[in-house]
């Protein structure tokens, strides 16, 4: 039998449409417009999930995107999603779900027997439980984690396209339902740019499931014309599906709207989700209100809902949940989905916390045949996967106790009321103060802090007549505040068969003395907080509402709780006797509701993740098949492995050839600043640690860059290219900081000199040629007289190169005779090519980073942030040849004479050699004072560096040793991870022609 | 998510900017003749008040020009901006 709780008419499911789906593995047939919730109901499946920590059976509470307990899992494979609102989800064809928190299955589940064990699992049951001893808690939590988890993760990757949208409006209205759709007719007629956010297939809001009147006619059909109108104003932009996840500061929201999800097919060319960053003059919140549920003994079992999904249920999809149905209520309002219930066959009891009633409410129980139980309450329910029956006693109110006999009733769906609660979400988002309302017995907005109003029950105003008027006007005055023109206010009479009435939060108090006993007051639904664990916690001392929330878990769960908080807080004042407001409430943060993070990626995924820089020379790297390596955004040859050589093979080969002949690299990536400006040189003088005054015209200079702290940040050479003009490089990593250090200085210190900046990375290509016979080589191919007389190490000259116009700079970051050849960019591949066609009676041989770090390896020199690490001062690395005595001020200078800096057992940078000549040592081993079988260990130092060096035929290694300048010889010993300790030697940071003549060539 | 008004650009996104701490701490002009104790007030020490902040800023993705804000902690309301050089404006009472 299929669909057999569909009323016979009403709804507005396409029935002419049957849409087929599987839950469970089970196939249904649902129609369309139909939620999955609504679908499975029809076909009286209530069982929908287990609870999160007991297992219990749990069904659908709600019918919309508060929903805590009718999560599934939807879709298959890489798609698949956990914890997805079954309330939310839009029937499609061949939709696959299932419950969660389940196993073997959810009629079957091992984990309920935590409810018959629920006596040892109160709130903090896992603190108290798994604290000893603390290395175990790992262990532990693997198990945890299984037992009380919600859905699965997909294991593949996700193939869907997300996409983001920025956006930029006079005025947002989030909530599509009355107060919002009037709000956003008043600021369209005023021609304003309006966008308007709901979060749902269809606009129109509560008011699509209940009777109303305007203007005494039918209320349904003028909701459509307002709607058609707003449809029509160019100005109004409506996005269906829509979600407000986030309100931050000035007017930014971010929402994510649903293109495809509800697809039987995914689209090639629509994304899945696009996520809206809205930036926004105005914002007018009319997101409504959720109804609260009422707490009593099992009042979670499937087949207990909130009185206004019953009604959403019937009157929208045009499925009736129950055929003998209980309303329990503590307010008026709620008796409207009693009549409706009665209207399409069920027969109706109504369970009331109050002992008056409305006059002409009574009457029409009367005539409807529904009795009424006046001053009663449920006091427990009963029913294995479903309730079958309720036990109810009268309560005398002046007592506060239950009185007189327990009465039984049978019924198939107990709905409740227990009022509503504004949304108050985004509100608080947006900072806005909430105060408790004691007239509707809940938080309602009150100090407004962004540019934004909030309307409607938003605002904790519920009669229609007011919210008509007062909404169509809030969004004229939105456009007015604009300057935008007035339009005209219209006055409509709205009417409900019954209007709001003031409900009473009374959360458990019938048969408080028995809460904390036997069966289970829900709280929070979704984290199986009941209100014995919020007694719990202000008895252990948890008092503050943010301590309650932490050690229960009461409104921590994906719906946020945003059904419980309001109860949990109600409940935490009767027990301290103290108003709620004195209580006070948790902070509400984004997102609202629970979000793919796929959206938040959008398109910066894969190759959009992150830029990637390439030099010029890259296409021909490719080609030559480099590996590379990424160092920040670029992409640099790493090593040019041959035939079939690996690593170290291709860089021993690399290595030996610049050393014995000719080597190229592509330096590019360098940074290079261009300097200009007649205070250059006075500039250099206070960023540079040594002197620039005396730097002729043509040469270069190594320089280092410490910060005010006296530690190294960076290094390079700068040379002077003519009179208040200079080019600066620095490392590769830091050109960007370097770049922002030198303007941060110009800009905000030395406001007088007169220096420009201008980066000049990407505008040169930079050949790096170097070996023995780089003078050989490059002498055919430049008009520059390279001879070492008028060309020595150290400078700088102009010419022609391949024929292109070149910067030629005699520096040296391997140790031999290296020229660096710049040229314009576009130029860096063609000479790069006649470079390697030219060279190759030299055997020229392109190198990566990895020899290059090698070979200055091998002559000491250091590379900021590898052999330095924002820690070391010059005088750490033995450079004090490169801090200038005389200068009286420049940046850093002042720390170097602090206690700290000068400090004796400060780390030093020496070399080790290891005692048996073949152990490399992996970078970032600790140096140790005595090895012992485990740790801990006395610490001296760390490897910096490591390599073996393929020139002298052993490894060699650059480390941070505690007093290491006064240990030159000594031996030190270094433990592995693999248990080996290993002996080596100290020595100076040279390794390699210590008295530099190969450059000097 | 700050809109921030640059005085060269006009205003723009927060994401454009760099914040960098507290404005109007002027590097000593003759660090070498202070104590260690007046340096290291100049590199670490720093008001964090509640209430009205100045602040240094960078427009990093446009003129890459410092320039200081006058900001609100509490409210995060950006009272003023205003270009490197220029004085200190007055905490009003209001």
């Amino acid at each position: 039998m299929s669909n057999q709780n569909r009323t016979i008419y009403g709804g507005k499911v396409n029935r002419e449409k049957p849409i087929n789906f599987v839950f469970n593995g089970k196939s249904y047939i649902g129609y369309q417009g139909d939620t999955l919730a609504s679908a499975l109901l029809a076909n009286d499946v209530h069982l929908i999930g287990r609870s999160f920590k007991y297992h219990r059976a749990r069904g659908i509470l709600t019918a919309g995107s508060e929903e805590p307990n009718a999560i599934v899992q939807l879709g298959l494979g890489a798609r698949t999603e956990p914890n997805i609102r079954a309330t939310e989800i839009e029937l499609y064809e061949g939709l696959e779900a299932s419950s969660q928190n389940c196993w073997p299955s959810v009629n079957f589940d091992i984990g309920a027997m935590n409810n018959f064990l629920s006596r040892i699992f109160p709130a903090g049951f896992y603190y108290k439980t798994f604290k000893w001893p603390p290395s175990m808690w790992l262990f532990y939590e693997h198990f945890i984690r299984k037992a009380a988890g919600l859905g699965q993760s997909p294991t593949a990757k996700n193939p869907d396209r997300y996409e983001q949208k920025f956006y930029y409006t006079d005025i947002t209205i989030v909530g599509g339902g009355i107060s919002g759709l009037l709000a956003a007719l008043g600021a369209g007629r005023s021609g304003c740019k309006v966008l308007l956010i709901d979060e749902n297939p269809e606009l129109g809001g509560y008011l699509l499931d209940y009777n109303f009147s305007i203007n005494e006619k039918d209320g349904k059909k003028w909701l459509k014309k307002i709607i058609e109108e707003l449809n029509g104003l160019a100005n109004v932009t409506i996005l269906k599906r829509t979600t407000a996840m986030g309100y931050y500061d000035y007017n930014y929201l971010t929402a994510l709207e649903k293109v495809t999800n509800h697809h039987v097919e995914f689209s090639s060319t629509l994304p899945r989700e696009r996520y809206w960053r809205i930036r926004s003059k105005k914002v007018i919140l009319a997101q409504g209100a959720f109804e609260r549920p009422l707490v009593f003994a099992d009042n979670d079992r499937p087949g207990i809902m909130m009185a206004s999904a019953g009604q959403k249920y019937l009157s929208r999809y045009g499925v009736l949940p129950g055929k003998s149905v209980v309303l329990f209520t503590n307010n008026d309002h709620a008796y409207l989905t009693a009549f409706e219930f009665v209207e399409k066959g069920a027969k109706v009891t109504v369970v009331d916390t109050r002992d008056l009633l409305n006059a002409r409410t009574s009457e029409k129980c009367k005539s409807l045949n529904i009795t009424v139980y006046k001053s009663y309450s449920v006091i427990k329910t009963y029913g294995n996967k479903k309730v079958n029956r309720i036990e109810i006693q009268q309560v005398d109110k002046n007592q506060n106790q239950l009185t007189g006999e327990v009465e039984n009733i049978h019924t198939d769906c107990v709905l409740m009321s227990g009022g509503w609660n504004p949304a108050v979400q985004l509100f608080s988002q947006s900072r806005g103060k909430l105060k408790y309302d004691l007239k509707i017995n809940t938080f309602v907005p009150d100090k407004i802090i962004e540019n934004q109003k909030i309307i409607g029950s938003n605002n904790g105003q519920f009669n229609l007549q007011e919210n008509l008027n007062e909404s169509f006007e809030a969004g004229i005055a939105a456009a007015n505040e604009l300057n935008f023109n007035s339009v005209e206010k219209v006055n409509w009479t709205g009417k409900e068969e019954i209007e709001f009435t003031h409900s009473d939060v009374e959360p458990y108090m019938l048969g408080k003395k028995k809460v904390t006993k036997g069966s289970k007051h829900f709280i929070d639904f979704q984290n199986d907080v009941t209100a014995a664990d919020i007694f719990l916690a202000q008895r252990e001392g948890y008092i503050s509402v943010e301590h309650t929330k932490r050690y229960t878990t009461t409104g921590m769960g994906t719906d946020q709780g945003k059904t419980s908080n309001v109860n949990a807080l109600a409940l935490m004042s009767h027990i301290h006797n103290k108003p709620v407001d004195e209580i006070g409430h948790t902070t509400f943060r984004p997102p609202y509701a629970p979000q793919t993070i796929g959206a938040i990626a959008g398109r910066s995924v894969d190759k959009l993740f992150d830029p990637e820089r390439k030099t010029s020379m890259h296409e021909w790297h490719v080609e030559n098949k480099a590996v590379f390596e990424d160092v920040g955004q670029w992409k640099r040859p790493y090593y040019f492995p041959q035939n079939k050589e690996d690593i170290h093979q291709a860089v021993k080969r690399e290595c030996l050839a610049v050393r014995n002949s000719l080597g190229i690299l592509d330096a590019s990536t360098l940074g290079k600043i261009d300097l200009q400006g007649p205070d250059a040189a006075k500039f250099l003088n206070m960023i540079y640690t040594n002197a620039w005054s005396k730097l002729e015209i043509g040469s270069c200079r190594y320089g280092l860059m410490c910060n005010e702290h006296g530690m190294i940040f960076d290094d390079g050479v700068t040379s002077k290219l003519g009179e208040n003009h200079y080019h600066m490089t620095t490392t590769t990593g830091g050109a960007a900081r370097v770049m922002s250090w030198l303007e941060e200085f110009l800009q905000t210190e030395w406001l007088d000199m007169k220096v420009f900046c201008t980066s000049v990375t990407e505008q040169w290509a930079v050949l790096s040629i170097s070996g023995p016979n780089s003078r050989e080589f490059l002498k055919d191919l430049t008009n520059i007289d390279l001879s070492k007389e008028s060309f020595p190490f150290m400078k700088f000259r102009e010419g022609e190169v391949c024929g292109v116009k070149a910067r030629v700079f005699r520096i040296s970051f391997t140790g031999e005779l290296s020229y660096e050849v710049n040229v314009p960019a576009r130029y860096g591949r063609y000479v790069w090519e006649k470079f390697m066609e030219h060279g190759k009676k030299y055997n020229i041989t392109p190198y990566g980073t990895e020899t290059m770090h090698v070979l200055r390896a091998e002559k000491g020199f250091i590379i900021v942030g590898q052999d330095t690490d924002g820690s070391v001062t010059p005088s750490d690395m033995n450079m004090d040849w490169i801090v200038s005595k005389k200068k009286e001020d420049f940046l850093g200078k002042r720390s170097f004479t602090r206690s700290d800096t000068v400090r004796h057992d400060r780390k030093k940078f020496v070399g080790l050699l290891v005692n048996d000549k073949k152990t490399v040592l992996p970078e970032g081993s600790h140096i140790v004072e005595k090895a012992l079988k485990q740790p801990p260990m006395k610490m001296l130092g760390h490897i910096t560096s490591s390599y073996y060096s393929p020139t002298l035929g052993y490894p060699i290694a650059l480390a941070m040793l505690k007093d290491g300048f006064s240990k030159m010889g000594e031996q030190v010993v270094v433990p592995l991870m693999n248990g080996k300790i290993i002996e080596a030697t100290v020595t100076d940071t040279i390794f390699y022609d210590k008295e530099g003549k190969r450059n000097n060539e | 998510m700050f809109i921030i008004n640059c005085p060269y650009c006009g205003e723009r996104d927060q994401t454009e900017f760099t914040c960098h701490g507290e404005a109007h701490i002027a590097r000593p002009d003759n660090p070498s003749e202070i104590s260690d104790e007046e340096w290291g007030r100049y590199l670490f020490f720093r008001e964090n008040p509640k209430g009205t902040h100045f602040e240094r800023w960078t427009h990093d993705h446009g003129c890459r020009r410092w320039f200081n804000v006058m900001r609100d902690t509490v409210t995060d309301q950006i009272i003023k901006t205003y270009k490197m050089g220029e004085a200190k404006p007055e905490i009003s009472n209001e």
